[in-house]
């Protein structure tokens, strides 16, 4: 028989209402309060333990709250964590979320909680665990229940999970590919002939919006910055030392040049497959434009050149993977006393 | 202008003897057509192989992939390509083979070449596993750089195509389909009471392994022009190798473009199927926004309501395929776009580099970084190693025990951005 632990808040714990939100987190052997609903639809697993914690106390205390959770958990080696439903409650969805969260990322157990679909908490966790659907008030606690415990039971009899609107858990926000039963061109004129009449119809592809990035303050004196040279262009040593990849990089190289006046054709290549590399291989410096900037630090408009190429292809990457190796690049660059970056694409 | 295309089916390959096609069986004197080939002097060596569907074979690195193909009536097969003198396509009678195609591989010329599995979980990502591919291993000279290269390897297959085409040009049993385009004032007015559609072909036009070839000439040197549909299916336009193997528009692509025949297919029945503008994606910024404005100036001059536009490449002509949508929308004309996505190898990126609210209907066609793991094969066709420097494949791609990591990018075809895929993506 498989090990449930379940988690629920003050009220549905039975300890009491607001008056209780500030109730430390504890823990009741077997089903207690709301658990009860639940604990006799699964199938092959029985609720060991219940956490039940105050509202209030787990959003002031999440640190320690965790790391009670942690220690039932080491205590009780559970199969699945169940929280919940926390059906319209703010502060109530962020406990049942934050706990799924920390147990299904330290303890790699599946976790399984229900909302609201205007749950705040929602918004803040979908992207990393399951949340179900669930109604606005405890009115819904029977259909809720059920919903949980048939996720559950699946979820322990290690079956494939389906399609969101299958399972009716909120969509994680993870792209899978899937075969359709027709190609691109008949879905799209299907669409067109939709919008054209005014019927409803549902793109495959949401609109992303973008992280708008700030430009940082130009730098007061360029004749006393250090500035690096960077670029996505692929350019780098003849053989690709660090096998950069020609497309969908998920790594960038740093390349000493300190001793060079240009980047020499034959001792530097382009690897990027999203343009012809003729130009570049007969001449790097078109794509890392290093020799420029050697002589502007020469005629003392640059102080000085940061004496290393940081290099990748920015080609097919995606969005999440290129904010990545930014961020690692802008690591090493402030370590490194850099002031300013000079960055070619192609 | 009207065109009676005649499907020849073919049902095997024979490579040696004499040509012939007999009961649908395609023979191909593999002799003559190496003689053809190596009128070229830029090309060593020629040979020929064969990989049939179901069969435990992997083809790379693959470079194009075209449909044989004859005239019967009406010019050349692929006009502008092999012939000096102009004869429009989409005229006369075609005849084309169906059910295999000439499938150019060799020494790799770049970055953009592709594998073709004929079984596995691999051939369900590419429409060429359900065709036998007459594979022709083309090796250049020393000398030859790389523009030169891919230019021989481009007109070799063409070349290779036509001739093998012509084998079944006289074939008697074949299925005829006849498709006319009428003058402009005619298509306008027949069917006043279905909305009128174009189409907006968008294609890549941005040097070594991203162009394409109008008529043979390089698509760079284009705006953005008004094409007849019917030259599309005629081979007005050539692939020059173009693009990442995933969204590869291979001249089979566009000798078959998925679009084409479903606007055709509704043509008269829910739509009235206008026009269609080729729109060649170029690099710079300044060129994306005439190219656009172009778009947008042809597609309103047919009067249509709503306009469908397809993809190739990914990345900067994501910039592309984004203005032309938005411009289109700003006129009043409902538009659908068509993309594949980068949404990272684990699906949680952002989708797109480049996005306009007004791409409020988008048709996908698949996330191309997801990784598939394909099965050792029996035999290979071409050099298993160059899928560590192409789109989709990298150093750790073949695994120790023969087993190939590769992100489906690195399959021919496997998100086309005409649509000719099943393949899509859902958000879980």
């Amino acid at each position: 028989m498989k090990r449930v632990l379940f988690y629920t808040n003050q009220f549905f714990g039975q300890i009491g209402g607001e008056e209780a939100a500030y109730t430390k987190p504890e823990v009741h052997e077997g089903p207690k309060g709301n658990a009860n609903a639940i604990a006799p639809q699964l199938a092959d697993a029985e609720i060991v333990a219940t956490v039940i914690c105050g509202d209030n106390y787990y959003a002031e205390n999440m640190e320690d709250c965790r790391a009670y959770i942690r220690t039932q958990m080491e205590a009780f080696r559970p199969d699945l964590f169940l929280a919940g439903p926390a059906f319209n409650a703010g502060r109530f969805g962020i406990a049942c979320a934050d706990a799924c969260a920390f147990v299904e990322e330290e303890f790699g157990i599946p976790t399984v909680t229900a909302m609201y679909e205007e749950n705040p908490a929602l918004e803040m966790y979908r992207k990393r665990i399951y949340i179900l659907e669930a109604g606005k008030s405890a009115a819904s606690m029977t259909k809720d229940a059920k919903r949980m415990a048939g996720f559950a039971n699946k979820l322990l009899a290690g079956e494939a999970i389906g399609l969101p609107k299958e399972e009716g858990y909120f969509a994680k926000g993870r792209r899978v590919n899937v075969f359709s039963d027709k190609n691109g061109a008949v879905r799209a004129v299907d669409m067109l002939m939709a919008k054209i009449h005014g019927e409803p119809f549902e793109t495959e592809l949401a609109i992303s919006t973008y992280e708008k990035v700030q430009p940082a303050k130009a730098v007061v004196d360029l004749s006393k910055a250090k500035v690096a040279l960077l670029t996505s262009g692929g350019i780098v040593p003849r053989g690709n030392p660090d096998h950069i990849p020609a497309a969908t990089a998920k790594v960038w190289g740093r390349y000493d040049l300190s001793g060079m006046d240009r980047l020499e054709p034959g001792a530097w290549e382009s690897v990027h497959a999203g343009y012809d590399p003729v130009y570049a291989n007969d001449d790097p410096n078109r794509v890392a434009p290093y020799n420029t900037m050697k002589q502007l630090a020469e005629e003392g408009v640059i102080g000085e050149i940061y004496p290393f190429l940081c290099s990748t292809t920015g080609n097919s990457t995606s969005v999440a993977d290129a904010m990545r190796m930014g961020e690692e690049m802008v690591e090493q660059l402030k370590a490194d006393g850099v002031e300013a970056v000079i960055l070619t694409s192609t | 202008m009207s065109l009676e295309l005649r499907k020849v089916h073919i049902r095997d390959v024979v490579l040696g003897g004499e040509n012939r096609l007999t009961d649908g069986v395609l023979f191909i004197d593999t002799k003559e057509l190496e003689s053809l080939i190596l009128e070229d002097h830029r090309i060593r060596s020629v040979s020929f192989d064969l990989a049939r569907p179901g069969e435990s074979v992997r083809i790379l690195p693959v470079k194009d992939v075209i449909e044989p193909r004859a005239k019967l009536e009406g010019g050349s097969s692929f006009p502008g390509v092999l012939d000096e003198s102009m004869t429009a396509g989409g005229r006369g009678i075609t005849v084309a083979l169906k059910g295999c195609v000439v499938t150019t591989t060799g020494p790799i010329v770049g970055f953009q070449e592709g594998l073709i599995d004929m079984s596995g979980p691999g051939a369900d990502y590419t429409i060429f596993s359900q065709y036998i591919n007459i594979v022709m291993i083309i090796d250049k000279h020393d000398d030859i750089n790389p523009h030169e290269h891919e230019e021989v390897v481009r007109i070799a297959g063409v070349k290779a195509a036509a001739h093998i085409g012509e084998i079944g040009l006289t074939c008697e049993e074949y299925e005829k389909t006849v498709y006319d385009w009428p003058v402009i004032g005619e298509r306008y007015a027949q069917y006043p009471d279905l909305p009128k559609v174009a189409y907006v072909c968008n294609c890549m036009s941005q040097g070594l392994l991203h162009d394409t070839y109008f008529y043979g000439r390089d698509t760079k040197k284009m705006v953005p022009t008004m094409v007849s549909p019917l030259e599309f299916m005629d081979g007005a336009l050539v692939s020059g190798n173009c693009v990442s193997p995933g969204s590869k528009t291979t001249t089979f692509h566009h000798l078959n473009n998925a679009v084409i025949d479903e606007l055709f297919e509704r043509h008269g029945k829910e739509l009235n199927f206008v026009g269609l503008v080729l729109n060649p994606m170029m690099v710079t910024l300044k060129e994306k926004y005439r190219g656009a404005m172009l778009v947008a100036d042809l597609v309103e001059s047919l009067g249509v309501e709503a306009a469908l536009i397809t993809q190739e490449g990914f990345g900067n002509p994501t910039t592309d395929l984004m203005m032309a949508c938005k411009n289109l929308e700003d006129m009043g004309i409902k538009t659908v776009i068509v993309t594949n996505e980068d949404a990272g190898t684990d699906g949680l990126s952002e989708s797109l580099p480049d996005m306009v609210v007004e791409a409020d209907a988008i048709v996908t066609t698949g996330n191309s970084n997801a990784t598939l793991l394909l099965p050792k094969v029996d035999r290979v066709i071409g050099k298993l190693e160059d899928i560590e420097r192409v789109t989709g494949g990298n150093v750790d791609s073949i695994k120790p025990d023969g087993t190939l990591l590769v992100e489906i990018h690195g399959i021919m075809g496997s998100h086309n951005l005409q649509g000719n895929t099943l393949l899509t993506a859902i958000t879980v």
